[in-house]
């Protein structure tokens, strides 16, 4: 072996001797002669700008391992931050399911020699339609707010509309998906994004400003139960009645952990349902574990129009033998290129096999006790926060996990607040004086079955100090 | 191929039902966290504290499995799936199917990484911004653009950014009115052409001559009307195309922007860039090049990078470095906002940088010139089978993958790529992926060997499909008939999943169409 | 249970011994005319799609003709058929190819075949219209018609695949098409659409994630349709051109148009239909004032979109629009089905057809178009 020689454990064929016999197998000096295709000017000259290699694997987990100890985690913290990702507990078997090497490296094998994932597809589709009550589910998108723009998009084409109306209290980053999907208003398709306000005193969304929004140029009507800020929309089926009034569809937004206890918008008759997976069985992963779904009615023209891959349970020539394919693949951007229906791509689908592992551990009865600790738990801390002085809890309609706390009264900013809350190892809410000033210093804490009596009694006791 | 047995495989059969089939009512598969008594009694019970309207009335359908037989079913699952790991996956080329390092995926495990939430504070995330900072100085250098960011989440996505980006850029110039034209090639990755349609753009493909993108056809079309061109090299043919400049020179010389595609890097890494040819974006799919693992279709990654003239319009927030702590950059007021929450898919940013790092320039420069020859070589074993061609460009290499046909093969034996790939996961191989649509290629299969497959991987793969090739002329009822050692049987009738009153996506809507 | 196939050998393709010697491309027909009478082509070229058919001759029951109208290739070839029928040997004539498709009709055929040239598929049109699923085997040089497969191997694939595998087939319109009479007796060759058969075609069903199958054309048709429609300016009157694509739009538009005609819409109102040379001539002169669109597709196999089912739309039709104003549609498929050959224009005037020659945009779905050849 050569000096010079790079050998690599990832790499069987740089070994000299093997690369040596594969060129001449093939007729070539060297490699070169390849890129000899490339002329000189498209020529990249010179060593890339990146460091040696790491040799070792320790080297090298040492390294990653030291650089990563730089994060604090919300093990050594006390988490409240919510507002999209939520801190759940993960069942063990669902990580030592996810991280099968067969799922975690499979990626698009026909429909034999990869069946077990179609399988576990198809479960994850079934057991979502249960907790959904609705009949139809695709492979999952980016999150949730790209699920709810694909549902935005899905309505309009539906129904040949091109306005949307949107709670005024959605999640801003989630807005922001939704008008990117929605386009720039010079594009010759594009969707208006209106706004609906809310109550003030309930925080619902107010259905005379729906009532005086909805046209017959509305596409879908979306709201959200809970909502961004935690409340439970209980107007559902008024929302869903109006929207079909008007020939407009129906859109729920909704955090699927709470469907063991709260009423899903597939019972009263949603068109479109999306929402995120991660807290089914995901790591927060500093939002790495975000995956949208889409659920909707089984009628040939939401599947004609979902963008994204259905799979359909098959017949094999074996009686009573499962198989799976693809329903109608020349919807989607990879079926029929440019003519697909918006476009698909590598998104979340493991994400699918944490969750039907996660629903299929659980059980109804485990749906339902984690949403009733979660909403005692959440109420819990409510009424201790609400009863110190200047701190009171926005909006009068119940929550689920998140409440929003208004600080204004107390003097205090919520940056002075969360700043003393950190010093005390514990992350508070998600300040959003900033997205939403109208509404004072207030902070979206999220509260869930990962936190005891004692954690909601120390965030109790820290706030006591600081306000 | 001589002296290479095929195995006798068979995959693990278990018959599984469905989950939901499955379970005896009462069992219990996990143990919530109960709630305390003293909140208990304190906060009311769930009706006090549910609107009557919101209160779910009929409990959720379903199964109800201790955790043993859980675990055994989605095991069983798992075995039914070959996976990467244990499949040779050389079949499913432009997606780069990369050893995925066990060593990242215990990092990315670990509490410092799967516990962290998005919106702690700035300097509670030093760890991984930092990662996310160099792993862009990383992609800087690879591709010669000067500012990257990692909210995408897969590689579609980062051209649909790109379609979102120039949409904003030419807003800002007035010039949104007249520039609505995306161009893009017929063997370039067809969501260049899907998002760009999706961001509300016109799309123009161009036609191939001889295997490489028209030049010619560029330039009759290139005007005041085109935004941008969106385009790959090496295309999924994998023939280099050499005036790619002469490509971005006439769309920068009509007022329009390029992007590049570079799903198929792995190939050229330390050997073209970006840069050189004239773009003004690119992007890279971590999931492919950069040893991220394909997870049953994501999570993903897309890195997209930018020359200085476009960084103003990234997505927010961008990572950046004030004297020796690392930021997110909020405040870009030109930014086209949010495409994705959060910061994206920071465990597979993790997992890119640790592979760079393991490897340094000469391990990136080895992985293209390995991946090139492990092509060169598979070419030649798969050359030699009766049956077997690639159209266009003759006497030209190929780089790190090719498009055959089968089209010879299917002319004789009315047998071609569909069939033939039914067949090879019979000797335990991973089944190939065809094409793209629409089928330019007759009877595709564009086979990508990345520096991940050993000679001995290479050689047994082609002798697979060989001896598949021999099948279909001299038993072709065992090519008709297969898959003979796999997890089930054919498939009886695809027109099953065409069809609104035959296809079940649900459980649900299986027991309601076949009146279970 | 079997799939009942018919047979119909026209065992002298006629088409090249009809026009002679006549027009430009004299030699070639020439040359075709030769083929035909020194050797006769149709039975050796339905001969080798029945040597492969006889595979799956257990799944099928064949209904034929006598003698060289199909029994004696199907024997031959080892094929047990069921034979009708009865004709005068060695003198076979285009009345019983139109006698023989009748007759397998009332068999109840799933399926008819026939070999033969664009007469031979012209007669089987005057017989059965569009009521039966055909398919064509190729038995002369130069076919206009798209009801013919591409060769005879082809043919003989796709009826194994509608036997044995009907999921992997869908159906589509194909042309029909045949020398123009009239021009003939003008000293020309060009051939004139006479209607449109349903054909198999390999959908190319493939069931991985990914990649997708090859979308029917109807509804590439219905993008294409909506991208027209949608691009229409309420001053210009469209002229639209012949064929199933260009169909498509005044279906959608719900009007009255004709698929083998040439209609005028402005405003998305029908102004008139089945126009041909002078009456669009005259429309033109009308409306001095008023612009002129030209929406034409690609017709028959060798990628025509002038001159070919559509010679209403004259040079001096062409010329009064402007080039600049021709919009051009077709399905990916049937652009593919080109195999990289150019779209050709054969409008009678050799100076015009260079000036149509070069880069063109053809619309090929909503917001989409592809960059397309044009040559003479």
């Amino acid at each position: 072996m050569k000096e010079n020689d790079f050998i690599h454990p990832y790499i069987p064929n740089s070994v000299p001797e093997v690369r040596d016999e594969m060129l001449r197998a093939v007729g070539l000096k060297s490699v070169y002669d390849v890129y000899s295709e490339i002329p000189e000017r498209l020529r990249f000259k010179g060593v890339l700008d990146i460091p040696e290699a790491i040799q070792s694997e320790y080297a090298l987990k040492r390294h990653v391992e030291q650089v990563l100890g730089k994060n604090k985690t919300c093990r050594e913290y006390l988490n409240f931050l919510g507002a999209g990702c939520w801190q759940h507990y993960v069942p063990a078997v669902v990580d030592e399911i996810v991280n099968r090497s067969e799922f975690l490296t499979a990626y698009c094998g026909a429909n034999y020699s990869d069946v077990g994932k179609y399988q576990a597809r198809f479960e994850f589709n079934s057991l979502m339609a249960e907790l959904l009550d609705i009949d139809a589910v695709s492979n999952p998108i980016y999150d949730w707010g790209d699920a709810a723009g694909r549902a935005i998009r899905m309505a309009s084409r539906i129904t040949g509309r091109n306005e949307v109306l949107v709670p005024k209290l959605t999640c801003p980053d989630r807005l922001g998906e939704i008008r990117q999907l929605c386009q720039l208003e010079e594009m010759s398709n594009a969707i208006a994004v209106i706004l609906v306000a809310h109550d003030p005193e309930t925080g619902l969304l107010d259905l005379n400003d729906l009532n005086t929004k909805l046209s017959d140029a509305t596409a879908a009507v979306y709201y959200e139960t809970p909502s961004y800020l935690g409340l439970i929309e209980d107007q559902g089926e008024e929302i869903t009645r109006m929207a079909h009034k008007k020939g407009a569809l129906s859109i729920g937004g909704v955090d699927p952990i709470s469907l063991g206890i709260l009423c899903p918008p597939g019972s009263y008759g949603a068109d479109l349902i999306v929402g995120d997976l991660q807290p089914l069985g995901v790591h927060m992963s500093a939002g790495g574990g975000q995956s949208g779904f889409i659920a909707f009615r089984d009628e040939e023209i939401f599947i004609a129009e979902c963008p994204l891959e259905i799979y359909s349970i098959m017949d094999t020539v074996e009686e009573g033998e499962y198989a799976f394919a693809e329903v109608r693949s020349d919807r989607t951007s990879y079926g029929s290129r440019d003519k697909g229906k918006d476009w698909v791509g590598t998104a979340s689908g493991l994400w699918t096999i944490a969750s039907a592992v996660y629903l299929s551990l659980m059980g109804p009865k485990g749906m339902k006790e984690i949403g009733e600790v979660i909403i005692k738990n959440s109420k819990y801390t409510q009424n201790l926060i609400s009863s110190l002085p200047g701190v009171s809890i926005k909006f009068s309609q119940p929550h689920f996990k998140e409440f929003l706390v208004d600080f204004s009264a107390s003097g205090k900013t919520i940056a002075q607040i969360n700043a003393a809350l950190l010093q005390e190892k514990i992350f508070g809410g998600k300040d959003i004086s900033g997205e939403y000033p109208e509404l004072g210093e207030c902070a979206l804490f999220c509260v869930t079955e990962i936190h005891t009596k004692e954690d909601l009694n120390r965030l109790y006791l820290a706030l006591k100090e600081i306000v | 191929m001589k002296g290479i047995k095929l195995k006798k495989y068979h995959a693990p059969k278990y018959d599984e039902p469905l989950i939901m089939e499955i379970g005896v009512d009462g069992r219990r598969g996990i143990m919530v966290p109960q709630v305390d008594k003293e909140i208990d009694d304190t906060v009311g019970t769930l009706e006090d504290l549910i609107p009557a309207k919101s209160q779910r009335k009929k409990a959720p359908a379903l199964p109800e499995i201790d955790q043993y037989h859980t675990l055994m079913h989605f095991l069983r699952l798992s075995q039914m799936t070959l996976g990467m790991e244990t499949g040779i996956d050389i079949g499913e080329g432009t997606c780069t199917m990369k050893y995925s390092p066990k060593v990242n995926e215990e990092l990315v495990r670990s509490p410092q990484m799967a516990e962290v939430h998005p919106l702690q504070p700035e300097k509670t995330l030093q760890g991984i911004l930092e990662i996310a900072y160099e792993l862009r100085n990383y992609l800087k250098a690879i591709s010669g653009m000067d500012e990257f960011c990692f909210q995408t989440g897969g590689g579609a996505h980062a051209t649909y950014i790109n379609a979102c980006i120039t949409r904003k850029y030419f807003q800002e110039r007035g010039e949104l009115g007249t520039r609505n034209e995306v161009i893009t090639t017929q063997f370039t990755h067809p969501c260049n052409a899907a998002t760009p349609s999706t961001a509300g753009f016109r799309v123009i493909i161009l036609p191939h001559k001889n295997g490489y993108p028209d030049l010619d056809a560029l330039k009759s079309v290139v005007s005041e009307r085109t935004a941008a061109i969106h385009m790959t090299n090496p295309e999924d043919t994998g023939l280099y195309n050499p005036v790619v400049d002469e490509f971005t020179k006439a769309v920068h010389d009509a007022g329009g922007l390029c992007f590049y595609d570079q799903a198929n890097a792995n190939g050229i890494m330390s050997v073209a860039r970006a840069r050189e040819a004239g773009f003004d974006a690119c992007h890279f799919n971590l999931h492919k090049t950069f040893s991220s693992p394909h997870g049953c279709e994501g999570p993903a990654a897309g890195a997209y990078g930018c020359t200085e003239a476009l960084a103003a319009y990234l997505p927010v927030p961008v990572v950046t470095k004030l004297s020796d702590a690392y930021h997110l950059d909020f405040d870009r007021p030109k930014s086209i906002g949010k495409v994705r929450s959060f910061y994206g898919n920071l465990p597979a940013v993790l997992r890119a940088y640790a592979w760079i790092r393991s490897m340094g320039p000469k391990g990136i420069k080895t992985t293209a010139e390995i991946s090139i020859l492990n092509n060169q070589y598979l070419e030649h074993l798969l050359s030699q089978i009766d049956g077997i061609s690639y159209p266009y460009a003759e006497g030209k290499p190929r780089f790190e993958q090719i498009r055959y046909s089968m089209a010879k093969l299917k002319e004789e034996t009315g047998l071609g790529s569909h069939e033939i790939q039914n067949r090879i996961v019979d000797f335990g191989i991973q089944s190939y992926w065809l094409s793209h649509h629409p089928y330019v290629v007759p009877e595709p299969f564009t086979p990508e060997p990345c520096e991940t497959y050993s000679k001995e991987d290479i050689e047994y793969w082609a002798t697979a499909i060989e001896q598949a090739c021999k099948e279909a002329r001299e038993t072709p009822e065992i090519i008709e008939s297969a898959p003979h050692n796999q997890a089930i049987h054919q498939i009886k009738d695809f027109s099953q999943a065409e069809d609104a009153d035959r296809w079940a996506i649900t459980w649900r809507a299986y027991k309601k169409k076949t009146k279970k | 249970m079997k799939k009942k196939i018919g047979l119909i050998v026209n065992p002298v393709a006629g088409m090249g011994g009809r026009v002679g010697l006549k027009g430009s491309d004299g030699k070639k027909i020439h040359k075709m005319a030769l083929a035909l009478g020194a050797v006769p082509v149709s039975p050796k070229r339905t001969c080798e799609a029945l040597n492969v058919l006889s595979g799956i001759q257990t799944k099928i029951e064949l209904f034929t003709y006598p003698a060289e109208m199909g029994q004696d290739e199907a024997v031959l070839c080892g094929l047990s058929p069921n034979v009708i029928g009865s004709i005068q040997k060695g003198k076979t004539t285009p009345g019983d190819t139109i006698k023989a498709a009748r007759d397998l009709e009332k068999t109840g055929v799933d399926l008819l075949v026939f070999t033969g040239g664009d007469g031979t598929a012209r007669n089987i049109y005057d017989a059965v219209s569009d009521r039966l699923t055909v398919i064509g085997i190729p038995g002369g040089v130069k076919i206009h018609s798209g009801v013919y497969a591409a060769n005879p191997v082809k043919a003989a694939r796709l009826i194994i695949d509608f036997v044995t595998s009907p999921s992997k087939i869908a159906l589509q319109t194909a042309e029909v098409m045949d020398i123009d009479e009239e021009m003939v007796r003008q000293d020309k060759v060009s051939a004139k659409l006479y209607g449109y058969m349903k054909i198999p075609y390999e959908r190319g069903l493939n069931q991985s994630s990914k990649a997708g199958s090859n979308p029917k054309d109807e509804m590439f048709q219905d993008e294409i349709a909506l991208d027209v429609i949608h691009n229409m300016d309420p001053k210009v009157i469209y002229l639209v051109s012949a064929g199933t694509t260009t169909k498509a739009i005044m279906d959608k538009l719900k009007l009255e148009g004709t698929l083998l005609g040439i209609d005028a819409v402005k405003n998305k109102q029908l102004i008139s239909a089945d126009l041909n040379e002078s009456a669009i001539l005259q429309l033109l002169a009308r409306e001095p004032e008023t612009p002129f669109n030209i929406i034409t597709t690609v017709i028959g196999r060798q990628g025509y979109i002038f001159g070919r089912g559509n010679q209403q739309i004259s040079p001096a039709v062409i010329r009064r629009v402007g080039k600049e104003n021709v919009i051009v549609i077709a399905t990916i498929n049937k652009i593919l089905s080109l195999n990289q050959e150019p779209f050709l224009v054969d409008t009678g005037d050799p100076e015009l057809d260079k000036e149509l020659e070069g880069y063109i945009r053809v619309t090929t779905g909503f917001g989409k178009q592809h960059i397309y050849n044009v040559s003479s």
